[in-house]
């Protein structure tokens, strides 16, 4: 038809124009039209022009601009501005101090360097875009009519592009046509979010059909979608052919900016989004740039400096105004007069003076303190990248610092804010128990076979340790790095979770799918659902042979069947076979798109299509379909096309049911099935999605193929089916499930599956009708699931529910209906196709529910241990639900065994507030008032550091509860619901003083914004420094709003690596990222900041006390070249390298003694009074070193500048050797940088002063260095002065090392001893962490308590401290010998595991005695649980206990009636585990579930 | 690959593209250096009462001598001075410290005598001194053309902006312009021996020798090179307000006159402190031992320099030189301070260390 036309753009223009005219009114639109129509009229008539084309420039700055454009930016900081403004007023003659252009040489110097940086960084993106721009691509070329090569630059919105196999999209198109007979195109979207499986893409529906090569020649339609945003996950439009017809447009449809071809020879689209308006630009916001808190403390003292600086000038000013008074009229032949010859008065001199004396004490603030920082910090993100211990070699990634100026906060971190997928746990689902119809399975060698992997797991690593290296790349030749880098990462990534060889095995097979580790694939089928399985097939192939209606199939056996094929097909798994990688397994069988029209379902569905549906026709109707279609010159040409499609419909249909029922022989012998399917591979774009198909496979229910329009299915004995799948409606988080609609091939049924998360699909179950048994059955089905639902969350299990619906055809044709609008509405799609889903997973019937493991990630507990010794409070944030997440935080060591649980759980605002307030009851009545009771004072005692900490931490002025808190032993475990009503403006404050007093808080089932919300409400009331981690998108918006983001790149894509600041492999990582580097960077620049004000004060004051002198009249004894360059040169260098590599104490001590990161957190390196300290100190000095060479000099005949230079002389020195004392670690760099500083100084003066006897007016200082150099007066004072003005100093650190050492202190002697002594002593302190699940926490306290009160304790005797008499024996008796000379603090006492061991100690041997109580089994459990079930009209009060409040009270839950009627909070005390607080974490355990339980029947 | 170096670049604005392929596999591990790893060899000293006490005991011990050795020295040196400024009226020169003027026609002439009590050997320096006269004020040290001064012809005719406003008189260029210039010191002062048989000996006084060798030769020069006639030089310019003769006058020897007469550079090299003395003549050893013996002497100052204007002093000073410069018991006593203090924090150390330190140092920890 296009071709008719001859010359489109001459008849289409008038019409497009007015198109455009109407769309730029909504200007909500952008239209696209095909370029192709306008290539004669190039420039004015093309109605793309106005889009951007698809050169990119990131860079900030042309060679024009550069100069103005810099300049203008880095006035927008605030010192800049001042010391262009001081340099000005240099200029100004009356107020001069300095030769005008000498004094604009530091600000110009910083600046240039600034602007050299930025020029750098600028180029470099330039280059990098040049070499982008200049990529090559396929364009369609009217003139040539066909594809030619073009340069990415040159791609225009509206152009056609060709696109082959592995090559990069260079715009945001739209897919026309590929190669592919599904009409697919699979990208893979590393570069955008990090997932590195393949994602399809549809050609647009118009296109679909047409099974000709696409000819852009004959392409007619006008393209209308949104304005170009930065949402990668929605594109809406339409295409409006030239028939006028309509069709939506999805994101399916898109092809991404950045993305690869995989898997598709070729394909073509039509560019609509280019260059700057591409989605992957627009994501593309940049380094973000934070403030540190040393940073903000530093602002703080840069201003006191101006505030010292104007009270400096202002005194100087003043005392000029009376010195010039006392003199009168008679003026002095020294008071010269002002250029003009005028006199000025002493006021006027004053205030002259005054602006001069801001000009010659100008130093005093640090202009180069902000540029070293800078240099400072890259520095310590350089080290930090090249450390190799946080380098990751399975997934060949190391620590990425996303954001450079915030290393330091590293070290002050307060608040940690965790995910737990993913984060704390491996994201590695493995399937591990399933219930279907009410009955558990229980899996038990899978169970085993998982406990196999982990010991093989623990075995590998210490071969890893011990062998080195591993070899660690498979040479897969590769036509493309980047692909060959991404299977490797899978590779790697098996080999942490299987054994070595297997890994091997594991790598070869499966190095092109993500998610499938063997742990995650060999699932061990449970034989009794084996069995089941397998009758309930063979029974379905019994009556399919004897066509009876498979509704006679036993209907547990039915579920059984049904829940396999839902987890089979209830998903996006994506097949490929691993031979060929990537390439799909070609399970085709028709052509057919999904239901799109109400014509189109009713075409389908009529029941005469239905009944001949059944009858086999022919299986080489596909071919003729598309033999027949071939010839089709475009669909939309063609005028029967609507025909053409029903027809092919029928055809295709009738296809489908021949293929359901296609006689492929079933076979049994697993071992030859397991040949063919072992070889599928399964991409998802979840590890649970992959879990449960892999699980599913175990059964011998395996997906095999999976199109956009049908699922295909190999079922025991049935062979292959293939379901048609109608509908997908994807998973999202406000739903929580996803949901298929397929047509059932053996019943012919519209079938809704539906897998989701069980809270919301419980609710979505079709209450079961009680009156005849079918429905007792359900209720009891139901009942059960939920029972063994609460049990794998108890075992910290993923849960997911597995329901079904079955609809009839009205049902779903009035449905769909309402759903194909939504669809194809463009404003509200979102909203509306949520509401459709909703419509759509009602009164579903209950299959089963599924328990997935998620493994914790190596090093877990221990790290958390450590962290938590360091003084950090962890809070774990989870979308999961309770009773996993509380699970996982037993496991992971977060909540303690011995610590009770505060659990919150309310229903509205007021039972929430309610609770609040209880829980803040219980806690003082438990915690504050109650001292005298000895286990409470064990606990404070046990928790001095965090006293310490918490108390140190500033009390937030708003919050209600002003009184100091501690950090008790107690868990806070609250769910989401209960967390938006405590997140309420008027229970926050309640909230945070409940949740701040306890160890670890847990929330579960929260939403993003709620985690946010969180971490916000935390950071702003409580003062403190957070850290978010996470790994997910649902993570990102807390990751943004904690003052450290980290985030996790693992499994689940690129969102939360690109909002965060830092990015790390492994979440044990974060211990030496904190402990070590964060302690580092801390300290390192807390040091140096402090060092820079005291450098600039000291050398400021020198001037200042000089103003007594010479009648406050500015003058400056120090040569002004000295003066400028001062700071900027000589002294510069030593600073930086002490500030890049000083090592306070050395990393291992560091992460072995986690308690010297409080040193960061009470920000002890830079208190505010240290900065007042330093400014003392420096006064002092200066003083020293002023009146020194004053005295000597005292009536001499010693000129001003040669007096000026042993001055300069001296303070360099001194400064220098200040830094000496203050350096921890002499390196060579150290000893070098300072050589070289001093030679610096004299090389410079020397030559300074023998370069021109009269160019440096006013000082002229002529060959003064060479003359003091013969002086020896001027080497006594060099050798003098310095000594007395660091004698107080010196001796100051001597004292305080012996009397009264820091922590850190302590560690770095620590460090001194030989390695041995260090090693027995650190492994006194050291917490040994066991394996995950045997909880044994040793807490080891910093402060005190002494020996003296331990053995008080011990004369006190605990319950149990005969038995363990043991392994504590050796440790009480280093105790004892120590005692004597424990008469003060010191190292032992820092250390004092000694007590708290014992302290602890007693638990852990009770737990023997504990266990041996009758645990009851599972199916025990659930039977009471069923009782308490139907005695579902229990009285609430009968659970009410009034049992007062008992300080040892093991377990306290809170909780109200849901419906709220009665607000009294009830403390049940489970009687077992009272007196002793010991525990045991199965009877935490079960003791939850009953309260589970509780909770449900109430 | 491609995700991870797109986010490490990311901050360009960047989509990075792995170009061509080959040899982008090599590892991103990080190398094992001890300078990336941060395990560079270092010393790290311990500042505890144990490790520095040696430090205060070495300290105390050298400076102590030291100390010793500088107040002895000083103490050695001889110095004699006397003030002329004429505040009191029983002092000679109070007649002449009434004139406040800086050109009274009349030179004021009074004599002071004194006793010295001691001899005087080797080389004596006889300066004069000033208090309460702030040269180091920030305009009056400013207010000099360094280029004039160096002998430059232009800057001669037409001093630096600095010199405003002693840069010009009657639009005529001041040479030497600048106040510094303007209120040069020009009391004339005079030695004379009374020898115990009654005449008045003049003790002759050299003025050269006086200045810096580098100020007398490279920075002060007199413009015209060597031409031996100043007053031609001169030409054309005139003298600053306050002097009573033209520069060329200062002297009638021509290689101390002009720009280069030494009590001229001497006058130019500010002083730091408001009190301070300038070199204004030697008295050469003159074999005859000693070169000031003991006896009665008689000062004459011709008194033109007004000081009482801003409550400032004259003095003439006598001194003999060591090694260390004038006498100045401070840094010897500086020295013996700081060195005792040393010692007895040395002391309080150790104190300290036997107290406190024991169960802190290595040695304990290793038990």
């Amino acid at each position: 038809m296009a071709r008719d036309t001859g010359d489109p753009g001459m008849d289409k223009t008038p019409k497009v124009k007015r198109q455009r005219r109407k769309k730029t009114k909504e200007n909500k639109t952008r239209t696209v039209h095909a370029n192709i129509l306008y290539d004669h009229a190039k420039g004015e008539e093309n109605p793309n022009r106005h889009y951007a084309n698809n050169k990119i420039k990131t860079t900030k700055y042309t060679v024009l601009s550069f100069l103005p454009k810099n300049l203008f930016e880095q006035f927008h900081r605030f010192a800049n501005v001042y010391f262009v403004f001081i340099a000005l007023l240099n200029f100004v003659p009356v107020v001069n101090a300095f030769q005008p252009e000498l004094a604009l040489a530091p600000v110009v110097f910083i600046l240039s360097v600034t602007a050299i940086k930025d020029l750098w960084e600028d180029y470099r993106r330039h280059r990098s875009d040049k070499e982008i721009n200049h990529m090559d691509c396929l364009v369609f070329s009217r003139a040539e009519r066909r594809y030619v090569e073009k340069y990415w630059k040159e791609v225009r919105v509206g152009d056609f592009i060709r696109l082959r196999c592995n090559e990069i999209l260079p715009a945001d198109v739209l897919l026309l046509s590929t190669s592919d007979p599904d009409r697919l195109c699979h990208i893979e979207t590393a570069t955008l979010d990090g997932e590195t499986n393949l994602k399809q893409r549809q050609v647009v529906r118009s296109f679909f059909d047409l099974d000709c090569d696409f000819d852009p020649l004959k392409y007619s339609s006008i393209i209308e979608c949104e304005k170009p945003n930065n949402d990668l996950n929605r594109f809406r439009g339409y295409i409006i052919h030239r028939s006028g017809r309509r069709d939506a447009l999805y994101k399916e449809n898109l092809l991404l900016r950045g993305c690869t071809i995989r898997n598709t020879e070729e394909a073509v689209g039509i560019v609509i989004y280019a260059g700057h308006e591409t989605k992957a630009m627009l994501n593309n916001n940049g380094p973000r740039y934070k403030r540190s808190k040393l940073e903000r403390q530093m602002n703080v003292d840069v201003f006191w400096c101006v505030i010292i600086l104007l009270v400096m000038c202002l005194f100087a000013a003043v005392g000029h105004g009376l010195w010039m008074f006392q003199y009168g009229d008679k003026r002095p032949v020294f008071d010269v007069l002002s250029p003009e010859g005028t006199d000025l008065s002493p006021i006027m001199s004053a205030i002259y003076l005054f602006l001069t004396m801001i000009i010659v004490f100008q130093v005093l603030i640090p202009i180069s303190l902000f540029v070293s920082i800078e240099i400072v910090k890259i520095c310590q993100v350089y080290f930090i990248h090249q450390d190799m211990e946080l380098y990751d070699e399975e997934t060949d990634s190391h620590l990425q610092c996303r954001a450079l100026n915030i290393t330091e906060d590293l070290g002050q971190m307060q608040y940690i804010f965790s995910d737990k997928t993913g984060t704390l746990t491996e994201n590695k689902m493995v399937f591990r128990r399933c219930t279907v119809a009410g009955v558990e399975y229980s899996h038990d060698a899978n169970a085993r076979r998982l406990a196999m992997y982990q010991e093989m797991d623990s075995e590998e690593e210490e071969c890893t340790s011990h062998g080195g290296t591993l070899p660690r790349r498979d040479s897969v030749a590769s036509h493309q790095s980047a692909k060959v880098v991404l299977r490797s990462q899978s590779t790697k990534s098996h080999r942490r979770t299987g054994s070595r060889a297997e890994a091997k095995r594991a790598s070869i097979l499966s190095k092109h799918t993500a998610f499938s580790s063997p742990m995650e694939k060999d699932i061990t089928p449970d034989p009794q659902l084996l069995d089941k399985v397998n009758e309930c097939s063979s029974q379905m192939e019994f009556m399919r042979f004897h066509s009876q209606p498979a509704s006679h199939l036993p209907s547990d056996l039915a579920d059984i069947i049904d829940f396999f094929i839902a987890l089979t097909i209830c998903n996006t798994v994506v097949v490929s076979s691993p031979n060929q990688p990537r390439q799909k397994v070609r399970m085709r069988f028709e052509l057919k798109s999904p239901v799109k029209t109400i014509e189109d379902f009713i075409k389908r569905f009529t029941p005469s299509r239905l009944t001949s549906g059944s009858n086999s026709s022919s299986s080489s109707s596909l071919i003729t379909n598309r033999s027949s279609n071939k010839g089709c010159a475009s669909m939309l040409s063609s005028p029967s096309a609507e025909s053409t499609l029903t027809k092919l419909d029928e055809e295709k249909h009738s296809g489908s049911l021949q293929h359901a029922f296609s006689p492929m022989p079933p076979c049994y012998d697993g071992k030859a099935w397991n040949v063919e399917e072992g070889e599928l591979r399964y991409e998802a774009e979840s590890p649970d999605e992959a879990a449960l198909v892999y699980a599913a496979r175990a059964y011998k229910c395996s997906l095999v193929g999976r199109l956009p329009d049908q699922v295909t299915v190999e079922l025991p004995h049935l062979g292959k089916l293939s379901f048609e799948l109608l509908h997908t409606l994807g998973f999202d988080s406000t739903r929580k499930r996803m949901s298929v609609v397929v047509r059932h091939p053996l019943t012919d049924q519209i079938t809704v599956y539906t897998k989701g998360a069980d809270s919301v699909i419980m609710d979505l179950i079709k209450p079961p009708d009680t009156g005849n048994s079918k429905g007792k059955r359900q209720k009891k089905i139901v009942s059960r699931t939920q029972n063994y639902l609460n049990l794998y969350a108890a075992d910290g299990l993923r849960t997911l529910c597995i329901a079904k619906k079955i609809m009839s055809k009205e049902q779903y044709a009035c449905w769909l209906q309402r759903h194909l609008e939504a669809e194809t509405a463009i404003q509200g799609r979102e909203e509306l196709l949520f509401d459709s889903a909703l419509r759509l997973e009602t009164n579903l019937h209950l299959l089963g529910a599924t328990g997935i493991e998620d493994r914790l990630q190596d090093g877990v507990p221990e790290t958390i241990a450590s962290l938590r010794q360091a003084g950090l409070q962890i809070w774990v944030l989870t979308g999961d639900k309770q009773e996993t997440a509380v699970n996982i935080a037993y496991a992971c060591k977060l909540l303690d065994p011995e610590e009770e649980i505060l659990t919150l759980n309310a229903d509205s605002q007021e039972a929430c507030a309610l609770l609040l307030e209880e829980s803040l009851h219980y806690i003082q009545a438990k915690f504050l008032c109650s001292s005298s009771d000895q286990s409470t004072k064990a606990f404070h005692n046990n928790f001095v550091p965090f006293d310490i900490y918490s108390s140190s931490s500033p009390s937030s002025s708003s919050s209600s509860h002003t009184a100091p808190f501690t950090v008790h032993r107690l868990g806070l475990v609250i769910d989401g619901r209960t967390l938006a009503y405590a997140l309420d403006k008027s229970l926050e404050d309640k909230f945070l003083a409940v949740a701040r007093s306890c160890r670890s808080v847990l929330c579960c089932r929260s939403t993003p914004l709620q985690k946010s919300m969180v971490v916000k409400l935390v950071r702003n009331k409580l003062k403190v420094m957070t850290l978010a981690i996470g790994d997910g998108a649902n993570d990102v918006s807390m990751i943004q709003v904690a003052d450290v983001g980290v985030g996790i790149s693992g499994q689940e894509g690129m969102q939360a690596v690109m909002a965060s600041d830092f990015a790390l492999p492994r979440f044990r990582y974060l211990q030496k990222l904190l402990l070590v580097h964060g302690h580092w960077c801390y300290s390192r620049l807390a040091n140096m900041i402090l060092y820079f004000f005291y450098k600039n004060a000291m050398f400021v004051a020198l001037i200042f006390w000089y103003q007594f002198y010479c009648g406050f009249s500015g003058s400056a004894m120090i040569d002004q070249w000295y003066l400028i360059f001062f700071n900027l040169m000589f002294s510069a260098f030593p600073q930086l390298v002490t500030g890049t590599l000083d090592k306070d104490v050395s990393a291992e001590t560091l992460q072995q003694l986690p308690q010297l990161y409080v040193n960061g957190q009470n920000s002890e390196e830079y208190k505010p009074y240290m900065f007042w300290m330093n400014m003392i100190d420096a006064f002092y000095q200066s003083l020293i070193c002023f009146f020194i060479p004053y005295f000597a000099y005292a009536d001499s005949d010693v000129d001003l500048f040669t007096w000026g230079t042993p001055i300069t002389t001296l303070a360099l020195f001194t400064i220098l050797v200040h830094l000496g004392i203050e350096t921890k670690t002499w390196t060579w760099m150290n000893w070098l940088c300072i050589s070289f500083s001093i030679a610096l100084f004299f090389t410079v003066a020397l030559c300074y002063n023998a370069s021109c006897p009269t160019c440096y007016t006013p000082s002229n200082p002529y060959w003064t260095m060479q003359r003091l150099l013969k002086d020896p007066l001027f080497y006594l004072l060099c050798i003098i002065t310095p000594i007395a003005a660091l004698l107080p100093r010196y001796f100051y650190r001597a004292c305080q090392g012996t009397l009264f050492p820091s922590p850190v202190q302590v560690g770095r002697q620590l460090d001194k001893l030989p390695a041995e002594t260090r090693r027995n002593i650190l492994s006194l302190s050291r917490v040994k962490v066991g394996s995950p699940l045997s909880p044994k926490p040793l807490f080891l306290s910093l402060g005190t308590p002494s020996t003296t009160d331990c053995s008080k304790k011990d004369q006190r005797g605990f319950p149990s401290s005969k038995t363990t008499q043991g392994p504590v024996l050796q440790t009480e008796q280093q105790g004892q010998r120590r005692g004597p000379t424990d008469s003060e603090r010191g190292l032992s006492d820092l250390y004092t595991l000694v007590p708290t061991e014992i302290d602890t100690l007693p638990y852990t041997k009770d737990a023997p005695q504990l266990s041996e109580e009758p645990q009851p089994p599972p199916t025990k459990d659930s039977e009471c649980l069923e009782n308490s079930l139907e005695a579902s009209d229990l009285s609430l009060s009968s659970w009410i206990t009034s049992t007062p409040l008992l300080p040892q009270t093991d377990s306290i839950h809170l909780n109200l009636p849901p419906d709220g009627g009665s607000h009294c909070v009830r403390y049940t005390r489970d009687l077992e585990e009272k007196l002793k607080s010991a525990a045991q974490r199965s009877e935490q355990e079960t003791e939850q579930e009953k309260e589970q339980s509780l909770h449900i029947s109430l | 690959m491609m995700a991870t170096s797109y986010s490490a670049k990311d901050e360009d604005g960047q989509i990075t593209v792995s170009g061509g392929g080959g040899g982008s596999l090599r590892s991103r591990k990080p190398e094992n250096t001890a300078f990336k790893q941060q395990r560079l060899p270092a010393w790290q000293p311990i500042l505890t009462a144990g490790t520095v006490l040696p430090a205060f005991f070495i300290i105390g011990l050298i400076f102590i001598p030291i100390g010793i050795g500088l107040y002895v020295t000083s103490n050695n040196i001889k110095e004699f001075e006397i003030d002329y400024t004429g505040v009191d009226t029983s002092s000679p020169c109070f007649n002449c410290s009434q004139s406040f003027s800086w050109n009274s026609s009349r030179p004021c002439t009074c004599t002071i005598p004194f006793y010295l009590e001691q001899p005087y050997e080797g080389n004596v320096y006889m300066y004069y001194g000033l208090s309460n006269f702030y040269q180091n004020h920030r305009r009056y040290v400013k207010s000099r053309d360094d280029s004039q001064l160096h002998g430059d012809m232009d800057s001669l005719l037409e001093p630096s902006k600095e010199c405003e406003p002693y840069a010009k008189h009657d639009n005529k260029p001041i040479a030497p312009c600048g106040a510094i210039a303007n209120s040069m010191f020009n009391d004339t002062l005079e030695l004379f021996f009374n020898d115990p048989n009654g005449t008045k000996v003049q003790i002759p006084l050299a003025n050269t020798g006086i200045a810096w060798f580098t100020d007398k030769y490279v920075k002060f020069k007199n413009p015209g090179g060597d031409n031996a006639n100043l007053t031609a030089v001169f030409q054309g310019t005139t003298k600053p307000v306050n002097w009573r003769k033209p520069v060329y006058e200062l002297d009638k020897n021509t290689s101390n006159n002009g720009f280069i007469n030494e009590d001229f550079i001497v006058w130019m090299r500010t002083a730091a402190l408001p009190t301070f003395r300038k070199l204004y003549r030697t008295i050469k050893d003159s074999k005859m031992v000693p070169t000031l013996p003991r006896g009665n002497y008689t000062l004459e100052v011709v008194y033109n320099y007004p000081v009482r204007s801003f409550e400032g002093r004259k003095r003439m000073i006598l001194s003999t030189i060591s090694w260390m410069g004038g006498k100045n018991p401070f840094l010897g006593i500086a020295y013996l301070t700081v060195g005792s203090v040393c010692f007895f924090l040395g002391v309080v150390l150790l104190v300290v260390h036997h107290k406190c330190g024991n169960r802190n140092n290595s040695a304990d920890i290793s038990n």
